[in-house]
Parts: structure tokens; C-alpha cells; sequence
């Protein structure tokens, strides 16, 4: 089988799609390079679904903290407590068993233990939480002087947070932001690995790295390009993250070239 | 009392439940994570420490083998290695093993789908005890963990160092330190309260990564709740009961949140002592607050 047929058989694999078998003797590199990229899609779904809702809901738990009535800050203050305190592998444990139980008393929630739903809403609450907190120390550090202007020119409620309160926050968290998206996407690997069944061995790209270093127990080979599409996969984030910081400073001078991700490795 | 379960009221046969011979195992495995915290954490700090004055260095080739560990962990996922070191450690060191206890072994290592080397190489050896088993899988975990972690701490170290006044080097200079001097004198002590945030939150996904224990092939308290939540029929066990794992990984659940945040408090309170006295806005702060107060 030529590396062509190999992409024709397993490039959609992780969806369905193709050869059904896995490959179980002769392992090439050509197979194991085409099943793991195939498997990237779960982890970019994954990132790209939780991110972009828990974008919201993180904007909404930022807001409610600094309200002043306790019953809406608290409830925003325990969730973060409880999924940035605890981890995210227990996280995944907890949901999906969670899920389970619930299925057994109410069999139309069934789908929730399914890893493209179930997994993502442990996600989406994840990664909202951290994301809440950066934009929490973001609305704390907006400058006084923006507020008072605003005020000034008689802004209140929705249109100053519109127009001031909200554009600023995000410009101040955006590199934080980029780095918590990148820990989210690396995040999307612990799915298939702890407690979410891969149905029909349809998986993310660990699920089949992890395949292949089981069946030929060289560990050399697959998980080192895991490990190189997953540093394009960063490369990519930050460089959209790169283009976003750029629209959101359009308007402020000598925006362009200033932007510095904020590197760092831990969350 | 407990030999007959199905006789007792509901109190007693949780209080007989909860302290069977397994679940005593369970309890036992937070041992088990605490000690891989315990070992790990100064591992990773050394380990860290190694990398940032590698990458500090000025031999081109150090430094550049410094900074490639360091950004290596950065763009991959922390499991990716985890998964990968602990079967690349166990295989290395068998390797190295086998080429010194075997040297007229004349077959390769990899033979298709098998790693072979010879008997006496094997780690541990295939006589010896459960016990040794379960120790080295251990060691490998801890090593595994050692060499994730030194290469984050590695870089909040070397940010750390770079935070240090420029001022004070050159301070050490004009009274004739060498290079060498100066860096154990001046810089390795003023660098603590610049790394020791950085420090802090990598405590913190230290412990949050400890579950992470369970894919090692560790006996930890993931592999326990799983294993005691599980449905168990009254063949087989003299406590039967339905799925329970839910209860279980919310037990553990409550206890990293409890961990977590014991660990918060104890390290703000580090972070206080560490910036007293020092020129930073933290010891600032604080040496306003004792001037304001009631003198």
C-alpha cells in the first residue's frame, strides 16, 4: 500500500470515514503519521467549540464576580473555585460518570455521555473558568482615566461597556488569553485517554499515538509527531491570536510589531 | 462484627465499607501522591535550576541545549511527555543495561514489534518481587515527572534571574566578584522573591497533574476509585452496591479543592516572608503598612 492509498484510507478516519481496520502489522511511518493527523481534528473541534463559548461565558462569570449582590457573585466566584482548584483528569472522571448516572435515571441524556458533547462541557465550563479569572484581573486593571473619560462624556450601562469597558478588558487580556488557549488545546488530548470511550476507535490524535506506541512498543516514532503537529497546531494560535491583537490595537499608535505573546508554559 | 454486612443497620456497614482491606489500599494511595509531590517538586526545582544556568551560559552550544529544553515543553501537551518519557526512560535504561551485562549479544534490541534485550539486563529482573515492580514504576514516575516539571521550572527560573537588577551584578563587579562569585553571592539569593510566583502556580499544576499518575501504570488513588467505585455483585464481594464511581472521583474532587486551597493560603504567606525587606513593590507595601499602623 503506497503512502496515497494510506492518506485515502485513514484520512478522515477519526470521523468515521475510510478504512474501517486500524492497521495491526507492518506499521510505516506513512500510517502512523496520516492516523494521528486525522485524530488532530477531535483536538481542533475540541479547542475551537469550548473556546469560542466559554469566550462568553467567561465574559459573563468576569462580570458577575464584580457585582455587588452575593447571590450573583457567589455562584460565579464557586464555579471558578472549583474548576481552576481542582484537576482537569478528575474533571473528566467526575463528568463522565456524572453523565452516566443521570443516563441511568433519564435515558434521553444519553448523548451527554458521548465524548463530542460530554467532554466538551467539561471543556467549555474549564477553560470559561480560567478564562473568567484572566478577564477578571483584566477588568480590575482597566485604567482608571478610560473610566472617568467615559463618564465624562456621559456614557453609562450597556454603552460604556460597549464602547470602553469591554474593548479594553480584552486588550488587556490577550495574552493571557492566547496563552490559556493554547493550554486549552493542549488540554483536548485528555479526553480519549481518561474516562470518555473512543467509539468505534475514533479518537484524537494521543488516542492514536498512543495506539500505535502500545502495538509496537517504540515509543520514537509516534509520539514524536504528535508532538510535531501539535507545535504547529501552537504556531497556528498564536499567529490568529497575533492577527486579533493587531485589530484590537488598530486605533492605538505604533500598534503594529509591539505585540508580544506572553509565553509562558504553565497555566 | 463486620462478617456478616447484610445484617447490619446502615451506619455500621459503612463504617464496615469504608475500612475494608481495599479501601485501606485507597487511603494508602494519597501516600502514594504525596510522595510523588514530595520527591518530585525539589527533583524538578534542581532539574530546573540545571536548565536555566545551561541556558545562562555563555558557550553557545550549553546554552542553546538550555534553551531547547526549556521551550520544548512549551507548544506540546505536558501528557505527550509523560506518556512518552515513561516508556523511553524504562526501554533506555534496559538498553544501557544490556549493552554493559551482555556485550557478545549479537541480535538488535528491536526485533519487529518487540523490544528485546537479554535476561540479566531486564529492570527490574523478572525474579524479583512484587514489591520491586512496583517501586521501579515509581521511580520512573517520579523521574517522568522530574524532567516535565524541571523544564517549567527551568523557565520561571531563568526569567527569574533575568528579573534581578542588572544594578546589582554590575554592583559586584566594581568590588572584583568574579563571574562565578557573583552569580552564587548575588544573584542566586535575590532571585527567589522574582521566581517564587512563578514558583507557586507551578506547584499548583504540579498537584493538578498528579492524577496523571494513573496512566504511569501507578497504583494511585484514580486507579483506586475507579476500581472500588465500580458495581459490585454480592458473588463476588460482601458489600454489594451499584455504580459508585461517581461519589468516588467527587470525594476526589473535594480533596484536590481542599489541597489546592490549603496550599494557596500557604503559599501567600511564603510570598509575604520572601518580599520582606526586599526592594520590590510587594516589600514596599508592606513596609508602608508597618510604618501607617500604630507605631
Amino acid at each position: 500500500m503506497s503512502c496515497l492509498d494510506t492518506i485515502q484510507a485513514y484520512a478522515f478516519r477519526s470521523l468515521g470515514y475510510g478504512e474501517r481496520a486500524l492497521p495491526t502489522t507492518d506499521f510505516t511511518f506513512c500510517q502512523q503519521a496520516t492516523l494521528i493527523g486525522s485524530g488532530l481534528a477531535w483536538n481542533i473541534y475540541f479547542g475551537v467549540v469550548a473556546l469560542l463559548a466559554g469566550f462568553f461565558l467567561a465574559i459573563g462569570i468576569a462580570l458577575a464576580r464584580t457585582s455587588h449582590k452575593a447571590w450573583v457573585r457567589k455562584p460565579a466566584e464557586w464555579l471558578v473555585f472549583i474548576f481552576r482548584g481542582s484537576p482537569l483528569f478528575i474533571q473528566f472522571f467526575f463528568g463522565y460518570f456524572l453523565f452516566l448516572s443521570l443516563k441511568g435515571q433519564f435515558p434521553g441524556l444519553g448523548i451527554l455521555t458521548s465524548a463530542w458533547l460530554g467532554a466538551l462541557i467539561v471543556l467549555f465550563f474549564n477553560t470559561a473558568a480560567y478564562s473568567a479569572e484572566i478577564f477578571n484581573g483584566a477588568l480590575q486593571a482597566i485604567p482608571k482615566g478610560d473610566l472617568e473619560a467615559a463618564d465624562a462624556y456621559g456614557l453609562t450601562g450597556w454603552t460604556k461597556f460597549r464602547r470602553i469597558v469591554f474593548p479594553t478588558m480584552l486588550r488587556l487580556a490577550w495574552p493571557a488569553y492566547t496563552n490559556e488557549a493554547i493550554f486549552l488545546f493542549h488540554a483536548t488530548t485528555l479526553v480519549f485517554v481518561s474516562s470518555f470511550p473512543a467509539i468505534q476507535q475514533k479518537g484524537d490524535a494521543l488516542y492514536y499515538a498512543q495506539y500505535f506506541a502500545d502495538k509496537t512498543f517504540n515509543p520514537f516514532v509516534p509520539y514524536p509527531i504528535l508532538a510535531g503537529y501539535f507545535v504547529l497546531l501552537t504556531m497556528a494560535i498564536v499567529g490568529l491570536f497575533w492577527l486579533g491583537s493587531r485589530w484590537l490595537n488598530r486605533h492605538m499608535p505604533s500598534s503594529t510589531g509591539r505585540w508580544r505573546a506572553k509565553f509562558q508554559v504553565i497555566r | 462484627m463486620c462478617a456478616d454486612p447484610s445484617t447490619l443497620s446502615d451506619a455500621l456497614w459503612f463504617l464496615c465499607y469504608l475500612t475494608t482491606g481495599k479501601h485501606l489500599g485507597f487511603y494508602a494511595s494519597f501516600g502514594t501522591v504525596l510522595l510523588l509531590l514530595l520527591v518530585t517538586a525539589p527533583a524538578a526545582l534542581l532539574l530546573g535550576f540545571g536548565g536555566a544556568m545551561l541556558a545562562r551560559s555563555r558557550v553557545a552550544p550549553l546554552s542553546w541545549i538550555g534553551k531547547a529544553y526549556i521551550l520544548l515543553v512549551r507548544g506540546i501537551p505536558d501528557i505527550v511527555f509523560f506518556l512518552f518519557f515513561v516508556i523511553a526512560l524504562d526501554q533506555g535504561f534496559e538498553y544501557l543495561r544490556h549493552r554493559l551485562l551482555c556485550p557478545d549479544w549479537d541480535q538488535p534490541v528491536r526485533q519487529g514489534n518487540d523490544f528485546v534485550v537479554c535476561d540479566i539486563a531486564k529492570l527490574p529482573l523478572s525474579s524479583s518481587p512484587q514489591w520491586m515492580h512496583e517501586v521501579y514504576g515509581f521511580f520512573l514516575a517520579v523521574l517522568t515527572f522530574a524532567i516535565v516539571f524541571g523544564a517549567f521550572a527551568g523557565n520561571v527560573l531563568f526569567g527569574a534571574m533575568r528579573a534581578v537588577p542588572r544594578g546589582q551584578m554590575e554592583t559586584a563587579e566594581a568590588y572584583g566578584m568574579t563571574h562565578r562569585q557573583a552569580f552564587w553571592r548575588v544573584l542566586v539569593p535575590q532571585m527567589w522573591v522574582y521566581a517564587l510566583p512563578g514558583l507557586s502556580n507551578l506547584w499548583m499544576v504540579l498537584i493538578k497533574a498528579s492524577p496523571l499518575l494513573f496512566l504511569l501504570g501507578v497504583e494511585d488513588i484514580v486507579y483506586w476509585a475507579r476500581d472500588l467505585g465500580g458495581s459490585k455483585t454480592p458473588q463476588f464481594t460482601d458489600f454489594p452496591h451499584g455504580d459508585w464511581r461517581m461519589w468516588y472521583f467527587l470525594f476526589l474532587l473535594v480533596f484536590y479543592l481542599a489541597f489546592t486551597r490549603v496550599s494557596e493560603i500557604v503559599l501567600d504567606r511564603l510570598m509575604r516572608r520572601f518580599t520582606h525587606g526586599q526592594a520590590v513593590a510587594g516589600g514596599e507595601a508592606q513596609r508602608k503598612a508597618a510604618m501607617a499602623g500604630p507605631a
